[in-house]
């Protein structure tokens, strides 16, 4: 399986992420941001951090960068393209997923593990995997997702919220939302289901020693179905 | 503008040091070069008070690349990799304004240590602030984490330890201590040094705009009722930027192209020229005309003296401009050539086709000013002896809650939970264990940092506190199983004009020679902070160290979580009841006098080695040192984190209970270790004349003394992780 990740100017988990496509199998190359062209590719990847210094607004400078038109293209013929964080941030400000990601409720950064539900598996990125609730990780300071009640009738409609933050036990409540998202929403699709924007890093969590291994889980499942 | 003694006076210099000035130049100086002067002959940039005491730390070492003297120091980890590492103080912008001055703090830091080749892999930091009921405080906490945070996570660097403190001598004037580690190939290191002849100097990084213009001076004064009027000389920074900055360095110094490299720090484009010329026994000419600006009409003396962040200047080969601008327009940074290398020895600026500055090199480095100041020797305060009725009605378990709660053991989530510390994908030890732990990328080593500091100590003795520092970081990098190589300091004090200032000063020094001499843990970088007092108020003596240690193999590393029941905790070292200075005698007894526990250097070696020995042979399964608070708050907080309680029975000795429980005698760790191996382990300590008591075994839940009292593990966890989240949303 082939892979992309963009290197947006402030991208700061580009290479975490190529770590982790890596280890799961796939060929990944990285993409600079001022290329016209996309290479072929299974799946592209936009990575966390800080594109453009989140300046303007998070992900809005980016999203107008030279290879966004290719990334759009791809993703409109049904390509694969997952936006972690940052990217997540990108793909709200191109519209290819609905709403818009404000500002932490407690206007803090906040960095640590979380729960998050999976709400749909038939995709390509959650199906054939067994566990209902992943521990995943959080590092933003912009991940408090709203959208005004039409879309968010539109998206429950058509099941595009892919995971919410919850318990260990997979119970979505207000305490266990770490930044007032409507919904607890961590995580969105297009209405195709080949685009995923989410805020918690599963390249984090890929081996014992870091945070957790539940991003072990996601990516050989994600691999599992593209093949 | 006239340049004159009271001119001279205005710039922060003394009337001899400009008769100095006049004498050396053999005229009057041009205000521009009297800023230079200004600029260089500071105290932050020219160590003035410090250098003699200074150059008496041990420096070398076996695993010593580079010490003090560059950008920041070097050791080597073995398999041509080495960690670059230094500490920075930024107390007086910071406490001016919180956000940018910690910002701009942690963005220098990460420059000193990108400058030299590496890549930044982990950063912490030491920050103290006034008393919490001090009208500012909470706004200055909360505006310097804001601000160390803003910058680090957009750098994509994360923040794995540090340390916060609260303590009424810091009421007017905060410490802010910013730490990075960075990685770099042994064959890869960069330096300041300047060679060759007419080789063209570059400028790199974001526009010179008129921020920060004598941000250094102004680190090198007390504050007063003015402070206010001082906010221009506060940096501001553009993370960003800087990781543009940081890409792009690592990308021109990956070929052959650059003969010396130097960040523009304090006094900016005036000291990091003047140092590359320095050190190549050059001169350097530079057209001030070429100089990218973020303002219009900036005058030589604003561009010589300005603090704008994120720039740097190179010392190219011939030849390279072109291939090295490329890599700068690729990442949409400024680029120009604004001079060359000159055999003259002279800085020599030109503006509008008028030579504006021209001062002999050696003039500004090697005659700067170097004081013996006067300095008071500090008597070891008399022992207070205990009464038995202060102590009778004090039940254990809620001195205990109390002291979980003290705002200077409490949890610091709040604080860490807001910056990344996970970003790179090699934290394999967050914040809140006793050190930070980072793999070296892509192998199966991991580099251990902590930073400490014990301002109470050293306020109550300074040569014990000084050696007591050290061993603390000594004993927090072993508690992860790490082997300490070498630190980097921040020595935070009061006015140098001050005899009992400055005494805590020398003798602190002193302290911290002695300590990393005997345990061979030299200092390879540090940074000098003076004149932290608000009138003639000084803060307690806070020097920070920043311990390095190395893990061979990341699997073998200690957390501090007690791991399972029925295992056997035991405290390596001995017990001998100290209770003065201890956080027991100051916020239960409310007794501030008596000296601190004593420090014993064979003790902490031999008991730190001998640690480490078990941990080599798989011995140990959590292991944590004692420090503030003693022994019953070192086993509160493995409970704590691991969820797991103990019953605890206190040896059969003459001392009592509380002091046994709450003294902070030095040189010890606790340490959890599987039953059946409890021979072993007790063999390896005697052979090593190492003294150790079985303290209990660990059970569920809850923690028991001597079967009579006990509490919840839930209880002494909402007391320690309660306060600063409570503290903070009011």
């Amino acid at each position: 399986m082939k892979s992309s990740v963009i290197t947006f100017p402030g991208s700061n988990c580009d290479r975490d992420m190529d770590v982790a496509l890596k280890k799961f199998g796939f060929r990944n190359k990285m993409v600079w941001h001022a290329d016209a062209e996309l290479p072929k590719s299974d799946l592209v990847v936009l990575p966390g951090g800080f594109s453009y210094g989140d300046y303007l607004r998070c992900g809005s400078m980016a999203s107008k960068s030279k290879i966004m038109q290719s990334v759009i293209n791809f993703a409109n013929s049904g390509g694969m393209v997952m936006g972690i964080c940052n990217g997540f941030q990108i793909l709200v400000e191109t519209g290819l997923v609905p709403g818009v990601l404000l500002r932490n409720k407690y206007l803090e950064f906040i960095c640590k593990n979380v729960f998050v539900k999976i709400n749909d598996k038939k995709n390509k990125y959650f199906k054939n995997l067994d566990n209902e609730v992943l521990e995943f990780h959080v590092a933003h300071n912009e991940g408090n997702y709203f959208c005004t009640n039409d879309q968010l009738k539109e998206i429950e409609d058509n099941n595009q919220i892919a995971i919410n933050y919850c318990d260990e036990n997979g119970k979505i409540e207000d305490q266990f939302n770490p930044n007032g998202s409507i919904k607890n929403i961590a995580g969105i699709f297009n209405k195709e289901k080949n685009v995923l924007g989410m805020m918690p890093h599963p390249e984090r969590m890929i081996d014992t020693s870091l945070s957790g291994e539940d991003g072990s889980l996601f990516f050989k499942t994600l691999i599992n179905n593209l093949k | 503008m006239i340049v004159n003694e009271q001119v001279a006076v205005d710039h922060g210099l003394k009337k001899d040091e400009y008769n100095k000035i006049c004498k050396l130049l053999k005229r009057t100086p041009n205000i521009t070069e009297l800023g230079i002067f200004s600029a260089m002959w500071n105290e932050h940039c020219s160590y003035k008070s410090s250098r003699l005491h200074l150059k008496k730390l041990p420096t070398k070492g076996k695993k010593v690349i580079q010490g003090p003297g560059e950008n920041a120091g070097v050791i080597d980890i073995e398999d041509n990799d080495a960690i670059v590492f230094k500490i920075e103080s930024h107390n007086h912008p910071s406490f001016i304004e919180p956000y940018q001055g910690a910002a701009t703090g942690v963005g220098g830091i990460m420059r000193d240590v990108f400058t030299m080749g590496a890549r930044p892999i982990a950063n912490l930091n030491s920050i103290h602030f006034g008393s919490p009921q001090h009208k500012k405080t909470k706004n200055l906490l909360r505006g310097v984490v804001h601000g160390i945070g803003g910058y680090g996570n957009c750098m994509g660097v994360p923040t794995i330890a540090g340390q916060t403190s609260f303590d009424s001598s810091y009421n007017g004037n905060i410490l802010v201590n910013a730490m990075t580690l960075g990685l770099v190939k042994k064959d890869k290191i960069f330096y300041s040094k300047a060679a060759g002849l007419n080789k063209p100097v570059i400028y790199v990084g974001s526009k010179t705009g008129r921020d920060g213009i004598h941000g250094a001076s102004m680190a090198s004064a007390s504050f007063d009722e003015k402070i206010e009027e001082k906010k221009p000389t506060v940096q501001v920074g553009d993370p960003f930027t800087e990781k543009l900055l940081l890409e792009a360095c690592l990308e021109l110094m990956a070929g052959d192209s650059i003969i010396a490299i130097q960040d523009m720090g304090a006094a900016g484009l005036t000291s990091s020229s003047i140092e590359m010329a320095s050190k190549g026994n050059l001169g350097i000419e530079i057209n001030l005309n070429k100089v990218p600006c973020r303002e219009t009409k900036m005058t030589p003396y604003e561009i010589m003296l300005s603090e704008s962040q994120e720039r740097m200047l190179i010392v190219l080969e011939n030849g390279k401009e072109e291939h090295a601008k490329k890599i700068f327009d690729k990442w949409n940074l400024d680029f120009a050539v604004i001079g060359k290398t000159t055999k003259s020895k002279k800085i020599e600026l030109y503006f509008d086709k008028e030579k504006v500055a021209d001062i002999p090199v050696n003039i500004l480095v090697e005659n700067s000013p170097m004081y013996d100041r006067k300095w008071k020797k500090a008597k070891l305060p008399k022992k207070n002896k205990i009464k038995k009725e202060d102590i009778k009605h004090l039940k254990i378990i809620d001195v205990l809650k109390k002291i979980l709660a003290n705002p200077n053991i409490c949890s610091k989530e709040w604080i860490w939970q807001q910056y990344d510390h996970t970003v790179m994908g090699d934290t394999i030890q967050k914040p809140g264990g006793d050190a930070g732990v980072v793999r070296v990328h892509g192998t199966d080593k991991a580099v251990a940092a902590s930073v400490d500091s014990s301002a109470v100590y050293c306020w109550a003795h300074p040569l014990t506190g000084g050696k007591q520092v050290v061993c603390e970081s000594f004993r927090n990098l072993v508690s992860v199983g790490a082997k300490p190589i070498a630190i980097t300091n921040c020595l935070n004090f009061g006015s140098p004009e001050n005899q009992e200032n400055m005494g805590e000063f020398v003798e602190c020094v002193q302290g911290i020679g002695e300590a990393s001499d005997y345990l061979k843990f030299p200092v390879v970088s540090g940074n000098v902070s003076f004149y932290n007092q608000t009138k003639d108020h000084g803060i307690k003596p806070t020097p920070a160290i920043g311990g390095v240690g190395l893990i061979k193999d990341y699997k073998n590393m200690i957390t501090m979580d007690f791991k399972e029941v029925d295992n056997l905790v035991l405290v390596i070292g001995k017990t001998e009841g100290h209770i003065d200075q201890s956080l027991f005698a100051r916020t239960i007894l409310d007794e501030k006098n008596g000296p601190p526990p004593e420090v014993n250097l064979f003790n902490e070696k031999n008991n730190g080695e001998t640690l480490l020995k078990l941990i080599d042979n798989n011995l140990i399964k959590s292991a944590h040192d004692v420090s503030l608070g003693g022994i019953i708050t070192a086993i509160a907080k493995m409970c704590i984190k691991g969820k797991k309680g103990i019953k605890i029975k206190k040896p059969k000795y003459l001392i009592s209970e509380i002091e046994y429980l709450f003294a902070e005698d030095q040189g010890r760790y606790i340490v959890e270790i599987n039953k059946k191996n409890f021979k072993k382990v007790a063999d390896i300590l005697d052979k090593n004349a190492v003294h150790f008591e079985e303290l209990g075994a660990i059970c569920e839940n809850e923690l028991y003394i001597d079967d009579k009292t006990k509490v919840t593990i839930d209880e002494l966890s909402t007391s320690n992780k309660s306060w600063l989240t409570k503290y903070m949303s009011k």
